[in-house]
């Protein structure tokens, strides 16, 4: 255990003097000892305000928890520590504290964020810190949101499948992919689902309605990702175009702000699709193959990918290209 | 039957990390109605946090390697305490295991010619892990959760389950928990059941793993009368954060010193040269200059020492920090800043760059990190057949790391990922088989879904008692203090008798609120598993008299032949009051030496002409 009680994680809690631990030091002990007290310690000695939304879908209200101020904290330690302390039944999802399971997603002074990576050292000092649940999807309790609308959008997603192995992949053992083809999908594939990019998108955030007929950048980067998988031969675009909504996106690259992964989820997998989905509407070939098969088909998909591009000019922001009315406000 | 909710499926899966998600798409595949129950979101569990790759002996970089390469590095790795059998279908299966990922979507970094290229890690004798940078274990996750769900597979996110349920003959017939959202209760029945509730971690105060590894299956297994083993040998990895205090225990990928990153001591001092065990003395480099010639070739050189097997480079990394040469914060430097270039190391460690650059204020391509041995993994669990992964009680099934024997007293890095995928499916099988032969209504002992209610609400009717949250936390430093990587029978004797008394606190907490949602209360149900794994890994620490893998003894420091023969295994003789706190069946566990299964003479013969 700590030699040094200042660096103690939880030694300047009044609690947690009322009840001193067994400590024995061992010769185990000697790696979790900490020798010097760390030069940053000094500012411990604040105290800092947190001040938490509290209820549940009937309502509720912000509540204010004080507490001393510890070195190095994120903003999910401290409300950690007001679980342990204070208010042992406020709710909030964490995984790994790593920022890698994107479970503590949250609003910190009315800005989305992961509460794991989100350093108390890099909001304004003295002043209170709030802390509100996603707006974008209702509250279950305090901090939890039902998140429940991704998995359902998830589902409605074609799966990937991939092309036959050839003859030498057989003998391989394996797909053979260059390391550049594969990075383009990888991209998107470290998404970690913190749903931050859905939560601050305006079309949702704003428009409840239109949740039913939209699937958000999220799942536009997860489309994507499976559109330009170097092995996938699923066809996405009509499902985007008509179901999922790709249209109302009017790239504001609110998403792309705001994501944890520093995925450039408008750039990279919005625009992209938005140009196979109009190629694929308004090409005549794919149009005639769509009548005659009444589907669409992979060849068809190639043959548009193929033809000379219509350009970034078929999707000009706020552009309805979809058909489907672009939502009002933004 | 109190009026809850209820289910009844075929096959019953109790966790959806890699394991419990692997398993279901085997008994999806075979047409079973499955059903997958976690505690958290889908897609949150613990394997997302494995960084460094899968281990798979595909021979994509060096064609040397096989299945009998990968077999043996893993038994000695595992101080041959290993379950042969598990070893061994381990090595050869997971080649195929891995190129099954890819065929269902996963994108792993590729070789020059297109392959899956493979990475040194730790105790492998060749490039061995398929990885994708170091994010591996969520490419893992996310493919099995992509695959399982376009499968249709039916999904109870969110829903801690307390306890197994028995028929009237003892088979294992279902499960009761409750959903976190409301509260509400929820029970389950079906034909087979799988555990695969990962590990243990959030009994130790410094941990890479997340508040969901409290034990739940392995406590859950011995309350229903199973078999575990070796539960003593719990591996602290080497690398984790040590500063800032709130991320002390986060994982640092062992992928940084297979890419080239070296351990200092303050002096400056690579010092792994000067703990290289005579067991691997003949395959690892005793100068600098011969070890950095290896990372390009590995036939010019013998492998640097920083790459020995993880319970040596943590009790050398404590070595150093006890003898007065640690880092400011009571680790080690590791530093890859000066040996690889900037672009280099952002491009193969993005996360690791991303979480010191966040979390510490440090930049890894400029300076060193400061690390230290962080409680990581459990080898020791359920004690289970290797082929089939049935476990001791008929009707149950474990795979991943909830599951014993395949580890052996230390595991390697990169051979968890490759347990999840290569048992998880076997676990599906297993249960699949196990299911099909089983005839007539399931039916559960219904007082057995009663006392698990009851002693659940308990704490929520009880007023004026402890907070959850104060007992874990001392339960955490005595696991920390007492129970951690250097033990002493003193100390572990004294750590039983903490245990009894968190144990007995434990059944007195209360929490306030209401049912949904409540933290306090889910810690509170934590408890009962925390402290039966506490207990375990305290007695089978007793019994251990030796020093082997990740289980060390300061009072008997070496390896004893004679108990590298046998397991030592601990059950409740009559598993009546399942995980009630402060009931005796709960602490009467005995802990019994049992021969290790005998290894083949062919397999045997491996050990014989490796040098």
């Amino acid at each position: 255990m700590d030699d040094e009680p200042t660096t103690e994680p939880q030694a300047a809690e009044p609690e947690d003097a009322a009840a001193p631990p067994a400590e024995t030091p061992s010769a185990g002990a000697a790696v979790q000892a900490a020798p010097a007290p760390d030069p940053h310690g000094a500012a411990g000695a604040g105290r800092v305000t947190m001040v938490i939304w509290r209820g549940d879908e009937g309502g509720g209200d912000f509540a204010t928890y004080e507490l001393p101020a510890q070195d190095g904290e994120v903003v999910l330690d401290v409300v950690h520590r007001v679980q342990a302390t204070q208010a042992p039944d406020l709710a909030c999802r964490w995984n790994c504290k790593a920022g890698k399971c994107g479970s503590c997603s949250a609003e910190i002074n009315g800005k989305p964020g992961l509460m794991c990576m989100t350093r108390m050292d890099t909001l304004p000092p003295g002043e209170p810190v709030t802390i509100a649940p996603m707006k974008t999807f209702p509250v279950i309790r305090d901090l939890v949101t039902d998140v429940s609308y991704n998995y359902e959008v998830a589902k409605r997603i074609p799966p990937f499948q991939p092309r036959p192995k050839t003859a030498d992949e057989e003998a391989a053992g394996g797909y053979r992919m260059a390391q550049i083809d594969v990075e383009r999908s990888q991209e998107f594939r470290k998404c970690i689902e913190c749903f931050l990019c859905q939560d601050v998108c305006h079309v949702i955030r704003d428009h409840e309605e239109n949740k039913t007929a939209f699937a958000g950048p999220r799942f536009f980067a997860r489309s994507a990702e499976l559109e330009m998988h170097p092995l996938d031969t699923n066809d996405r675009r009509e499902l985007l175009r008509q179901e999922q909504g790709l249209g109302k996106c009017n790239i504001t690259k609110c998403c792309t702000e705001v994501c944890p992964e520093h995925i450039k989820i408008t750039d990279n997998a919005i625009i992209p699709l938005k140009e196979r989905v109009v190629d694929a509407a308004f090409d005549p070939v794919a149009w005639l193959g769509r009548k005659i098969l009444n589907r669409t088909t992979r060849s068809a998909r190639e043959a548009a990918a193929s033809s000379p591009a219509h350009g970034p000019a078929a999707v000009q922001p706020g552009t309805p290209v979809s058909g489907v009315p672009a939502p009002g406000g933004d | 039957m109190p009026d809850i909710e209820t289910h009844d499926f075929d096959i019953l899966i109790i966790g959806a990390g890699g394991a419990g998600l692997r398993a279901a798409v085997e008994a999806q595949a075979q047409g079973m109605r499955t059903a997958l129950v976690c505690k958290s979101l889908l897609g949150k569990a613990h394997t997302v946090m494995a960084e460094g790759g899968v281990a798979a002996a595909m021979g994509n970089v060096y064609s040397e390697d096989n299945w009998q390469v990968h077999f043996r590095d893993t038994m000695r790795g595992g101080k041959m305490l290993n379950n042969w059998r598990m070893a061994q279908l381990h090595a050869q299966e997971s080649p195929d295991r891995v190129r099954e990922l890819e065929e269902w979507g996963a994108l792993f970094d590729r070789t020059e010619d297109g392959l899956i290229l493979q990475r040194d890690f730790g105790g492998h004798r060749y490039a061995r892990l398929a990885h994708v940078g170091d994010r591996t274990g969520l490419e893992i996750i996310r493919t099995l959760q992509q695959k399982a769900v376009a499968d249709g597979l039916e999904v109870f996110m969110e829903v801690k389950v307390l306890r197994l349920l028995r028929d009237a003959d003892g088979v294992v017939s279902g499960a009761v928990g409750y959903r976190r959202p409301t509260g509400e209760f929820v029970s389950f029945t079906a034909k087979a059941v799988v555990l695969a509730t990962g590990g243990v971690g959030k009994s130790w105060l410094y941990t890479s793993n997340s508040w969901e590894s409290t034990g739940d299956g392995h406590a859950m297994a011995l309350w229903a009368g199973a078999d575990l083993i070796d539960m003593e040998c719990v591996q602290f990895h080497p690398t984790g954060m040590v500063w800032p205090l709130s991320v002390r225990g986060i994982l640092v990928t062992e992928g940084v010193r297979g890419d080239g990153g070296v351990l200092r001591n303050s002096d400056g001092r690579r010092f792994m040269f000067d703990y290289i065990p005579p067991m691997f003395a003949a395959e690892t480099a005793d100068s600098e200059e011969e070890a950095d010639k290896w990372y390009d070739d590995h036939t010019a050189g013998r492998r640097p020492p920083e790459l020995l097997p993880r319970d040596e480079v943590a009790r050398s990394i404590n070595s150093e920090v006890k003898a007065g040469r640690g880092s400011p914060h009571g680790g080690v430097f590791l530093d890859i800043a000066s040996r690889r270039t900037a672009e280099d190391i952002r491009r193969r460690l993005p996360s690791m760059y991303h979480q010191f650059k966040e979390l510490a204020g440090v930049d890894i391509t400029a300076e060193p990190m400061e690390v230290g041995p962080t409680c990581h993994y459990i080898m020791g669990g359920v004690r289970v057949d290797a082929d089939s992964t049935a476990a001791t009680v008929p009707g149950l099934f474990a795979a991943g790391e909830v599951a014993g024997g395949m580890h052996g007293s230390n595991r390697l890095g990169g051979n968890s990922l490759s347990d999840l995928i290569v048992f998880g499916r076997r676990a599906g099988m297993g249960a699949v088989e196990f299911a099909a032969g089983r005839t007539g209504a399931v039916r559960v002992d219904e007082g057995e879904v009663a006392a698990a209610i009851e002693a659940a609400v308990a704490p929520l009717q009880r007023e004026g008692g402890e907070n959850p949250y104060t007992v874990h936390q001392d339960l955490q430093r005595t696991m920390q203090s007492l129970v951690g990587i250097i033990r002493t029978g003193t100390e572990l004797e004294e750590a039983l008798g903490a245990i009894e008394a968190l144990e007995e606190r434990a059944a007195a907490v209360s929490v306030g609120g209401g049912i949904a949602y409540n933290p306090g209360w889910n810690m509170a149900t934590d408890l009962p598993s925390m402290l039966t794994v506490s207990r375990a890994v305290a007695q089978g620490a007793i019994n251990r008299k030796e020093s082997r893998g990740g289980h060390t003894r300061d009072d008997f420091p070496t390896p004893d032949p004679e108990m590298g023969k046998v397991n030592f295994v601990q059950r409740i003789e009559r598993p009546d009051t399942q995980g009630v706190l402060g009931t005796p069946s709960v602490r009467t566990i005995t802990v019994g030496p049992e021969p290790l299964p005998v290894m083949p003479d062919e397999l045997a013969a491996l050990f014989e002409e490796a040098h």
